[in-house]
């Protein structure tokens, strides 16, 4: 099973406690995008086989929204972060470097 | 290609089964072809073989990075029907039912075509609602559907438990040519057809990369080499995305792991299939005698085709409530196949950005019904440009809001 730390209440939660909110990081551009841009945010999806971000949420457990580093290919962890941020932090980043070197998704190497 | 009959096995039990000979060849792949398609599931290799019947271009290679049927083709439960609500769902579903039924007879392969009927369970008034209106849709589509009562419910399928102890059976919606067929046959058959055309069917050879020039594509890089196309069909399923990528496009597709498992085998006891989408549960039997089950799909995007135990549990809790029988049987395997879910749960059959790059996948879960009438649209898309069964799937079709909405009619259980 699944398990990932909530950065919030330090809890190692199973993934019955949480709730999976699909891809991190998306961004919605205001008055004046394109249309282009509208299909991107509300539509068009990373779906790599690697490195992934992700939203979850504590459902059963604090209940807050955090993001999480993961590789779809292996189902391992790199590690979870508060959701009040626009990228990955530094610290996850390189931890991702560590092991996946040369990765990429979508604006964040 | 020698034909399979009666006659064939009667005059090589003469000779101790000495002249049959292999259903396929194993090539090595040519410097060129006209149409490269990737993937030989049964989609691919459906393609494949209706651009070769249907317009005469047989100067194809099917590439595949595993085994022929070794993905999604040879992990489903095996489910056909067509009763969609959305129009163009309805013509592509029904196109490939009517496909199912002769197609033994078209790929001289008996891949086990069972019309054996489905029943889509009602167990809330919100079912009951959106099962009638699917009848009514489907009596104007020309797809042959009712909706019946409880009773009608225990006399087709009499070890149902309609008083369950969460959600009693109301009614279903009844699709009496549905049915299931022998999923690796599928597979194999499309195989042998589309090898005696003279196409190549290429296993273990994984795309490394799309090489395109100007806009255009101009062949691939595998691990058998680089070889070169005029038209290039991605049929991949779960790896479209990763496809995509290659190809310099994104699509709006995410991958999650989908299982199903299945019990001992037991004496016949059912000869319908069931699906009951308010408890997540699916069920029907195989010739074999076991309980062919499938199951639900992690909320997370997974590419290692295995999913989360507790959808396994979440599946059997359901059923043992609607087949109480079913509570004292050993299930004998599980696994996960990798899914490709769109946003409108609608597939994707269109050009993409790229020209001479075409792409089928979106098929989510429940793709294997849709394999001979995929094909079939697919290759008239590829052959010449457009075709009136993939009008509507258009992977452009988000930025207009021209959504197929099927979530509700198919978001669960195939």
């Amino acid at each position: 099973m699944l398990t990932l730390q909530c950065p919030y209440c330090g809890v190692q939660a199973d993934e019955t406690d949480l709730h999976a909110g699909g891809q991190a990081h998306l961004k919605r551009h205001g008055p004046g995008s394109s249309d282009d841009q509208f299909e991107d945010y509300m539509f068009v999806r990373e779906n790599p086989k690697g490195v992934h971000f992700e939203r979850w949420r504590h459902a059963y457990g604090c209940g807050k929204w955090f993001l999480a580093a993961r590789c779809t290919a292996t189902l391992e962890v790199f590690g979870t972060y508060p959701a009040q941020t626009t990228e990955p932090p530094q610290e996850i980043r390189d931890r991702i470097s560590a092991k996946r070197p040369g990765w990429t998704w979508g604006d964040f190497a | 290609m020698k034909r399979y009959s009666a006659f064939a096995i009667a005059r090589e039990a003469f000779r101790q089964h000495q002249g049959w000979t292999r259903a396929w060849a194993n090539p090595a792949p040519r410097a060129k072809y006209d149409v490269i398609i990737v993937g030989a599931g049964g989609h691919g290799l459906a393609t494949a073989y209706y651009l070769g019947r249907n317009f005469g271009i047989t100067n194809v290679a099917i590439l595949e990075k595993g085994w022929l049927g070794g993905g999604n083709t040879g992990r489903n439960t095996t489910i056909i029907r067509s009763n969609y609500l959305q129009d163009p769902s309805a013509a592509i579903y029904e196109k490939s039912r009517s496909l199912y039924e002769t197609m033994s007879q078209d790929l001289n392969y008996n891949v086990m075509f069972s019309p054996r009927g489905v029943i889509m369970l009602a167990q809330t008034q919100h079912e009951i609602r959106g099962y009638k209106r699917t009848a009514h849709a489907n009596a104007l589509q020309g797809v042959k559907t009712e909706w019946i009562g409880p009773e009608k419910v225990k006399e087709l399928c009499p070890i149902i438990n309609l008083d369950g102890p969460r959600y009693p059976v109301l009614g279903g919606l009844w699709q009496a040519r549905g049915g299931t067929a022998r999923h690796d046959a599928v597979a194999w058959g499309y195989a042998r057809a589309c090898s005696d055309m003279g196409m190549h069917v290429i296993q273990q050879c994984e795309v490394t990369a799309i090489r395109r020039e100007g806009g255009r594509v101009v062949g691939v890089d595998t691990t058998k080499g680089a070889i070169d196309c005029d038209k290039l069909g991605l049929v991949v399923a779960g790896h479209s995305g990763v496809m995509a990528q290659m190809a310099g496009f994104r699509l709006p597709i995410e991958s999650v792991a989908l299982q199903a498992l299945v019990s001992e085998p037991i004496k016949p006891c059912m000869d319908v299939v069931v699906m009951a989408n308010t408890v997540h549960g699916y069920m029907s039997q195989s010739d074999k005698g076991e309980m062919v089950i499938g199951g639900g799909t992690d909320g997370y995007n997974n590419y290692t085709q295995r999913g989360s135990f507790h959808h396994i549990e979440e599946t059997v809790r359901a059923l043992i409530e609607t087949f109480p029988m079913v509570a004292r049987l050993k299930m004998l395997r599980q696994w996960g196949g990798i899914v490709d879910v769109t946003g409108d749960r609608s597939p994707i059959l269109s050009k993409t950005p790229v020209d001479g790059v075409f792409v089928n996948c979106g098929w989510g879960t429940g793709g294997f019904k849709a394999i001979p009438g995929s094909g079939w649209a697919m290759a008239e898309l590829m052959a010449k440009g457009a075709s009136p069964l993939t009008e509507e799937f258009s992977m452009f079709r988000f930025r207009e809001g021209k959504f197929i909405d099927e979530s509700v009619a198919a978001g669960v259980a195939h």
